[in-house]
């Protein structure tokens, strides 16, 4: 049995590094790849209360989350495709035309 | 129209057709407003109209008179009009034996002169016109007759003014004729104030309730109403006779308005409009009674005056129409004086305006047949026109007897009933009046013998008028002769049955009167006869020094009122008017546009910095905050997770801090 606050820390290292990757990679599919570890994150939080509190809810949402990462997952790579294919790269700092 | 007739007599007759008098009045009005609108489409001209009107007018008011040759009472009936505060006035007719009468003075005058002007008038430019103001003026002097109240009377009154305004200056093209117009319409105009005043004191002494002539006659013998109110407006409303009939001393405009056509002559300027002013005197008799005596002295006196003198300048006319003006305003003058010495010379006033009618329309036409042939106005271009002009020589020639004083016409008939009123207790007055009938004598057989007698001294060939003009002028002598005999004693005076103050005067025939009126006339002839014979050259009334330089200068009235008001007016008051137009009025126009002005740079000042600046400022303070906002929009996606996360945690901290 391992213990709720080991769990807890873990998931937000995770968390963390999720947020890292999101803010300071340039590359589009590795901020896809850190946006899947915060969601990671966010699944393990879930069922680890779920576990604590005996409600198989908590489970059930991670598979919901699980879902619809998969969904995003889908159209967020589609995406860096058609930019790539556009442009060539896809380094998000070069992506930057809808501003003033 | 006819609401509530009621019978104002206690007598057994109904009202039969004076009921309708005033259809008598439409008449002229719905023929005025055809020859208007289709009288230059209608073969003719327009005439038929006018003609047709006055005819049935003429049948309708014999029938009216009818009533009363039975012994009918009056009749009168009315329509709510307006109502001012108190003052509830009604449009109405009041018909009675002097309502009768009148109407066929002037509904005959009127025929006559319609149907004379077919021929007087042919081929004038203003033909149709013509008969349409000839209309207009009927209708307003058949509305003075048989108003019920004093504001319909002014209406018809003031519609005349400017009929006979317009006829005077019917040939407008030559100055000398419009300004005759202006002259008689200004003249008139001062006598018309006063007689609106009259009219509001009498409305004020009823305590603002009515403008009816029969309840203001008998309220003005009641003891609720002031005798100084009365003789005031006694004295206001003589002041429109003064105007109207021309008497001294606003005589003035009468033998100027001989400048208008003849037809208008005879029937405005002789036989209906300018006796309106002695109708009004009549009508209104009650008011002059119950004055103080010395209004009805005043009406003497201005009457007297005007009699006399007027005669005189009749004397040294050489235009024949002037000749028969003056002879109008003489004779107008008879009746005024006659008013003044009471009912019974009221009575005989309205006999000797009923003939006047007649024989003075008649000489009036037939000098305009004289005239039309002669083609001038001046008799020292006349003469001999007997032989050439018979049917106007003896039409002229009863009239110029009738106006003499001649028995048994007319004239003689009515002058001798003016006579026998004055003859009881006004010696003056009936002095002046058998003076005056002399004058008279003598002028008339004057005109005659300068005009038709002698040796011809004009140009061309006269020759008789057409059917049309002697047609009427026959009819006329034909009234001339006979209707004198309505008032004679010994034919029973049924006239004053029919027209009467209050309680009919017996009439009789006074011998000695009768007497002295037929030397006076025949004295007057006979040395008319005496002096012109042989048709001398010069005139004898122009070789008589200052007397006959005193009448051919209208005893200088026209250069007094010249200098004495019409040039001070012209000159004086018209230049302080024009600087004070310039100067003033034109000083408070400009500083109000330029006030006006100023105020609207101002205010275009205003707009353009404090309003639009103010819609600016707040417009660049906008772009200005935006233009500093729109930098956080850069495109980056991870500096907007970067603001997303920090909000998250902003919001996480104040969230459990709460």
């Amino acid at each position: 049995m391992i213990r709720l606050p080991l769990v807890l820390f873990f998931s937000a290292v995770l968390f963390s590094t999720g947020v890292y990757g999101v803010l300071a990679r340039r590359n589009a599919v590795l901020v896809l790849m850190s946006i899947e570890l915060m969601l990671n994150a966010v699944n393990v939080n879930l069922v680890a209360f779920s576990q604590l509190w005996h409600d198989v809810t908590g489970q059930v949402f991670a598979l919901f989350v699980i879902a619809v990462a998969a969904a995003e997952v889908g159209i967020g790579l589609a995406i860096v495709i058609l930019i790539f294919r556009n442009r060539e790269t896809i380094n998000i700092d070069e992506v930057n035309l809808l501003k003033w | 129209m006819v609401v509530a007739a009621e019978t104002l007599s206690a007598n057994a007759i109904g009202p039969g057709f004076s009921k309708l008098a005033w259809v008598v009045a439409v008449l002229p009005v719905v023929s005025a407003a055809l020859t208007l609108f289709f009288g230059k489409r209608t073969p003719g001209r327009g005439w038929i109209y006018g003609v047709a009107a006055m005819s049935a007018g003429f049948v309708l008011s014999v029938l009216v008179l009818w009533h009363f040759v039975q012994g009918g009472g009056a009749v009168g009936s009315s329509v709510a009009w307006f109502t001012i505060g108190p003052l509830h006035v009604e449009a109405g007719q009041f018909v009675d034996g002097l309502t009768a009468i009148m109407m066929i003075v002037v509904t005959t005058v009127s025929l006559a002169v319609h149907v004379y002007s077919i021929g007087y008038m042919h081929g004038d430019v203003r033909f149709t016109w013509f008969y349409v103001v000839l209309s207009v003026f009927t209708a307003a002097m058949l509305n003075v007759v048989i108003a019920d109240n004093l504001i319909q009377l002014l209406v018809g009154w003031e519609v005349m003014g400017l009929c006979s305004y317009l006829l005077i200056g019917h040939w407008w093209e030559e100055r000398i004729n419009s300004n005759a117009a202006i002259k008689a319409f200004i003249v008139t105009r001062v006598g018309d104030v006063p007689f609106l005043f009259g009219i509001f004191v009498l409305i004020a002494a009823t305590g603002f309730h009515s403008a009816n002539i029969q309840q203001v006659g008998e309220l003005v013998g009641g003891a609720d109403v002031s005798r100084g109110l009365v003789s005031a407006a006694a004295v206001l409303l003589f002041g429109g006779t003064i105007g109207k009939s021309a008497q001294f001393p606003l005589h003035v405009w009468l033998p100027d308005a001989m400048q208008g056509p003849t037809p208008v002559s005879a029937l405005i300027h002789a036989a209906t409009m300018v006796a309106a002013g002695v109708y009004l005197v009549g009508r209104m008799y009650s008011v002059f009674l119950h004055a103080a005596p010395e209004v009805l002295q005043f009406v003497g006196i201005i009457g007297g005056i005007t009699m006399f003198g007027a005669a005189l300048l009749a004397l040294v006319q050489d235009d024949i129409k002037r000749v028969l003006a003056y002879s109008t305003v003489s004779q107008l003058a008879y009746m005024v004086t006659a008013m003044s010495v009471g009912p019974a010379g009221r009575d005989s006033a309205f006999f000797h305006l009923f003939t006047h009618a007649f024989f003075k329309a008649l000489l009036f036409l037939a000098a305009g047949s004289v005239i039309h042939a002669v083609h001038s106005n001046y008799m020292s271009e006349m003469g001999g026109l007997w032989r050439r002009m018979p049917v106007t020589f003896w039409t002229f020639a009863f009239g110029s007897a009738a106006l003499a004083g001649i028995p048994p016409l007319a004239g003689f008939w009515s002058k001798d009933e003016l006579l026998v009123a004055a003859s009881r207790g006004h010696e003056v007055v009936f002095t002046l009046m058998l003076l005056t009938a002399a004058v008279t004598a003598f002028y008339t057989t004057r005109m005659v013998m300068q005009t038709f007698l002698g040796v011809y001294r004009g140009h061309g060939e006269p020759h008789e008028s057409p059917a049309v003009m002697t047609g009427p002028l026959v009819g006329l002598a034909f009234g001339t002769v006979t209707v004198g005999f309505l008032g004679a004693a010994f034919s029973r005076a049924v006239f004053f049955k029919w027209v009467f103050f209050e309680v009919p005067e017996p009439v009789t025939f006074v011998p000695w009167v009768a007497t002295l009126s037929i030397l006076a006339a025949g004295l007057g002839v006979v040395a008319g006869w005496y002096v012109y014979r042989e048709q001398p050259e010069p005139d004898p009334v122009f070789q008589l020094g200052w007397f006959s330089s005193l009448l051919v200068n209208k005893f200088y009235l026209d250069e007094v009122y010249m200098n004495g008001i019409v040039l001070p007016v012209r000159d004086r008051v018209s230049a302080a008017a024009v600087w004070f137009d310039r100067n003033v009025l034109d000083g408070v126009v400009n500083g109000t546009a330029r006030l006006t002005r100023d105020l609207a740079l101002g205010t275009d000042e205003f707009d353009r910095t404090v309003i639009d600046g103010a819609v600016n400022g707040v417009a660049q303070t906008a772009g200005f905050t935006g233009g500093l906002l729109r930098y956080l929009q850069s495109g980056n996606v991870q500096r907007y997770a970067a603001f997303l996360f920090v909000g998250v945690v902003v919001l996480a901290i104040v969230i459990t801090r709460v």
